[in-house]
């Protein structure tokens, strides 16, 4: 069926919401995750219960796509009609006959229930004082990915209809302007600024590109929204297009996503049919059509002229700015790069309007952001929050605290070109303005939390290996500055670092920040310089003392018995190097000539009996 | 006319055709169906996407497949062989029948990481990037799969084992047994 005006596509949603049946819907979280921690043996057992128990006229199961709540994965969430609902964690097929048959009334004993700390801003009040807004994983986890109708009941694909029906191009920027959309790929450029810059371009070919190469260790956010809402991606490309003059979109991709770009090409040949992409879309004489491009595993991708080159076919290294993409870009072509992110918030201010937007987040930095919180933390998942909420409300509201009981250390934002926050920028209120003056950056919005275990010079040694991985070779300032601050950092984990080595790191680091081509040269020291200003006692101490306070950098730990050993041998049975002797029911001593500080008799040891330092 | 280059041309299909028939015509199959020209910009834009279905039918990218892709497309092997090695996706090494990739991500480098692949490479007897002798594991590291709640994360081919101990290692080299 072709949709071929703004009320043919009202008058659809009409229908469905109509023919809405009032079974209780199961949602299924089903994203890679979801699948990895066993999710498809749920959905088996739901099948198998709603068939032997003659359950079909009460219950539909929709897989759906990642809720968030990662760390209790497999996820179900029971909704019924009044959107009352009830999600249950860590489920496993055992539990499925007890919950359906306990439905809506409650849960059953032995579940996990899962409070929902979101709340939806385009459709209802913060009543119930939740943490997270969602707006752009508005559908992400709540519809069926692969079905067309699930998006459209949700209001999709409206915002294509108003802005083709009634709107001017020009008037799409500014509405995008005016709801100070900033780019969610970790710059925040102004949307709506972009998209003005390329529609002022003369008319002829212009780009439409979505920025989908996520590269950022630890950020899968926008997996997140390909795997679990494509639909809106696609239909913020298409209104792009409009405004800037464009018929053609190209979604770039990390070949590494199967499962999202299985779902995007369903999602393309779907929005064909239906008519929201191709020739003249709903009757309004504007052509828009779609292709995707994998990436081929390089972080620098990323950076917006360097994923142009990749799209090309070419190396995928930066080049100089200006000319900016928006003016001559892919083919020399005006090219308009959004993340994914960015995009999924578009329909949202198309329908609402740019006042709307802006009652959520900051004055300078409107909406939302989705963070993908990993590490040390209780509660692994996305969380979608308006901009302004602490750390403290993310990490120990929404995370629930650091894993294990121990103490917080620091998180890193921005992943490898960020920095690490410490206790004492926990309540910042974080945006882009605020993030960049503690030292950090929004980044695509990776969070990786570390506690009291973590060694900041490793993590910042870890980064820069990365860096080094990944730097494209083409400046000098990354190719080979990035190289020795990481031999640097190197020497000072082996114990081989002076202070006057911490001099030349840190300058170093400023020197490649200020000269570096692109993006991913300038960011890279930010992880040194960041941990270098915040933890200079664990840098003094591993260079004055060759002593690693955390007890990570291996050559520098010494690991001793102490005297609550009660000579059990467990230890010297698992010493790969036989450095553990002693009699049986005495004190074992660690030759340390011998010792490979691997750490084995440390965790085997069931008394505390080995110390670390 | 001849010359030699032309001559190289027979040399690269030749020879595929004869090592591996089957694959080969699938290769030359999708080529053929690429809105390929004598505008070399425009089949550069195809670069990509060619290599990505070749490695996958090939398992990597031997030689003459980037001669032949080299001669279809019009780029030049010095540029294909840039490509080949900008991107950690490509490589132009056999591997393992099973793809072992650790991740290495941030997050899942914080919970321990380092340590799973330290323990594949003595169990392996191999390093990362290296396939082992009998052919049968290639060991590699990516950076993050996104499944960083499962953290540390080891993919074997499509199957992903979440929150890995040294101590698994040899289970999962265990499932393959062939």
């Amino acid at each position: 069926m072709t949709i071929t005006s703004l009320s043919d596509l009202k008058a659809l949603k009409a229908r469905l919401d109509q023919s809405a049946s009032d079974k209780v819907k199961i949602l299924m979280s089903l994203g890679t995750c979801g699948l990895a921690a066993g999710g498809s043996k749920v959905v088996d057992a739901i099948e198998e219960t709603m068939a032997s128990q003659n359950l079909g006229d009460k219950y539909e199961a929709v897989p759906v796509g990642c809720m968030g709540l990662c760390y209790c994965e497999p996820t179900i969430e029971l909704r019924d009609n009044s959107g009352k609902s009830i999600i249950y964690g860590d489920v496993t097929a055992e539990q499925i006959p007890a919950i359906l048959k306990a439905g809506m009334s409650g849960a059953p004993a032995g579940t996990t229930v899962v409070e929902r700390t979101w709340y939806y801003p385009e459709d209802e009040a913060n009543t119930h004082k939740a943490l997270q807004a969602r707006i752009a994983l508005r559908n992400t986890g709540c519809i069926n990915p692969e079905l067309i109708e699930d998006y459209i009941r949700q209001d999709g694909y409206q915002a294509l209809g108003k802005v083709l029906s009634g709107m001017k191009p020009a008037e799409v920027s500014q509405l995008v302007l005016e709801a100070n959309l900033r780019g969610r790929g970790g710059a925040g450029f102004p949307t709506g600024k972009k998209w003005q810059f390329a529609a002022a371009q003369p008319k002829g070919k212009k780009y439409m590109i979505c920025n989908a190469d996520e590269g950022d260790p630890g950020a899968f956010m926008d997996r997140a929204v390909l795997e679990g809402d494509p639909h809106s991606v696609l239909e913020a490309m298409t209104i792009g297009g409009y405004a800037i003059g464009s018929d053609i979109g190209i979604i770039y991709i990390r070949a590494e996503y199967p499962l999202a770009i299985t779902r995007l090409r369903i999602a393309i040949d779907q929005a064909h049919e239906m008519g929201f992409l191709g020739k003249n879309i709903l009757n309004s004489g504007f052509d828009f059509d779609i292709e995707l491009k994998y990436g081929a595993g390089a972080f620098v991708c990323g950076e917006e002229t360097a994923l142009i080159h990749s799209v090309e076919g070419r190396r995928g290294e930066p080049t100089f700015k200006p000319p900016f993409p928006a003016v001559q870009g892919l083919w020399k072509h005006p090219t308009v790069v959004n993340n994914v992110e960015t995009y999924a918030n578009v329909a949202a201010i198309i329908r609402k309007g740019a006042a709307w937007f802006r009652t959520v987040g900051t004055a300078g930095s409107p909406g939302t952001k989705v963070f993908a919180l990993a590490g040390k933390v209780n509660h692994v998942g996305l969380v979608e929050v308006p901009m302004g909420t602490t750390l403290r409300d993310i990490i120990f509201s929404l995370g629930g605290g650091i894993s294990k009981g121990r103490a917080f250390k620091a998180v890193q934002t921005g992943g490898p070109s960020g920095g690490c926050i410490t206790t004492k920028n926990l309540d910042t209120p974080i945006d882009y303005e605020t993030l960049k003056a503690i030292g950090s950056m929004m980044g695509s919005g990776g969070m990786i939390v570390m506690d009291e275990d973590d060694c900041m010079v490793n993590i910042a040694r870890f980064f820069l290996e990365f860096t080094c991985d990944e730097s494209c070779g083409k400046c000098t300032p990354c190719r080979i500055g990035n190289r020795r601050l990481y031999e640097m950092l190197t020497d000072i984990c082996h114990g081989k670092g002076t202070p006057q080595t911490l001099v030349e790191l840190r300058n170093l680091a400023l020197v490649i920040k200020d000269t570096a081509l692109c993006g991913l040269g300038q960011t890279s020291p930010n992880p040194v310089l960041s941990t270098l200003t915040n933890f200079a006692d664990e840098y003094e101490a591993h260079v004055n003392e060759k002593r690693c306070p955390a007890g990570v950098c291996e050559r520098l730990v010494r690991f001793t018995i102490n005297e609550k050993c009660v000579g059990c041998g467990v230890c010297a049975r698992n010493c790969p190097v036989t450095a553990i002797t002693g009699a049986t029911k005495k004190r074992h001593v660690i030759n340390q000539d011998k010792c490979i500080k691997c750490g084995i008799c440390f965790e085997k040891c069931m008394f505390k009996a080995i110390d670390k330092q | 006319m001849s010359c030699d280059c032309c001559g190289k041309k027979e040399k690269a299909l030749e020879k595929l055709m004869k090592l591996e028939p089957k694959k080969t015509t699938e290769l030359v199959a999708f080529i053929d169906s690429l809105p390929l020209g004598n505008d070399i910009d425009a089949n550069r834009g195809c670069l990509i996407e060619t290599l990505h279905r070749a490695q996958t039918i090939f398992g990597y990218l031997p030689a003459e497949v980037q001669q032949l892709v080299s001669e279809r497309l019009k780029i030049t092997r010095s540029e294909i062989y840039g490509v080949i090695s900008f991107y950690s996706y490509f490589t132009d090494k056999p591997i393992g029948r099973h793809k072992i990739n650790v991740c290495c991500g941030t997050a899942c480098f914080v919970k321990g990481a380092t340590r799973i692949v330290d323990e594949f490479k003595s169990k392996l007897g191999i390093k990362e990037g290296e396939t082992t002798p009998d052919k049968k594991f290639f060991l590699g590291v990516l950076r993050c799969v996104g499944a960083c709640s499962l953290a540390p994360v080891v993919m074997v081919d499509d199957h992903v084992y979440g929150k890995v101990t040294p101590e698994m290692v040899s289970t999962i080299l265990a499932d393959y047994q062939d």
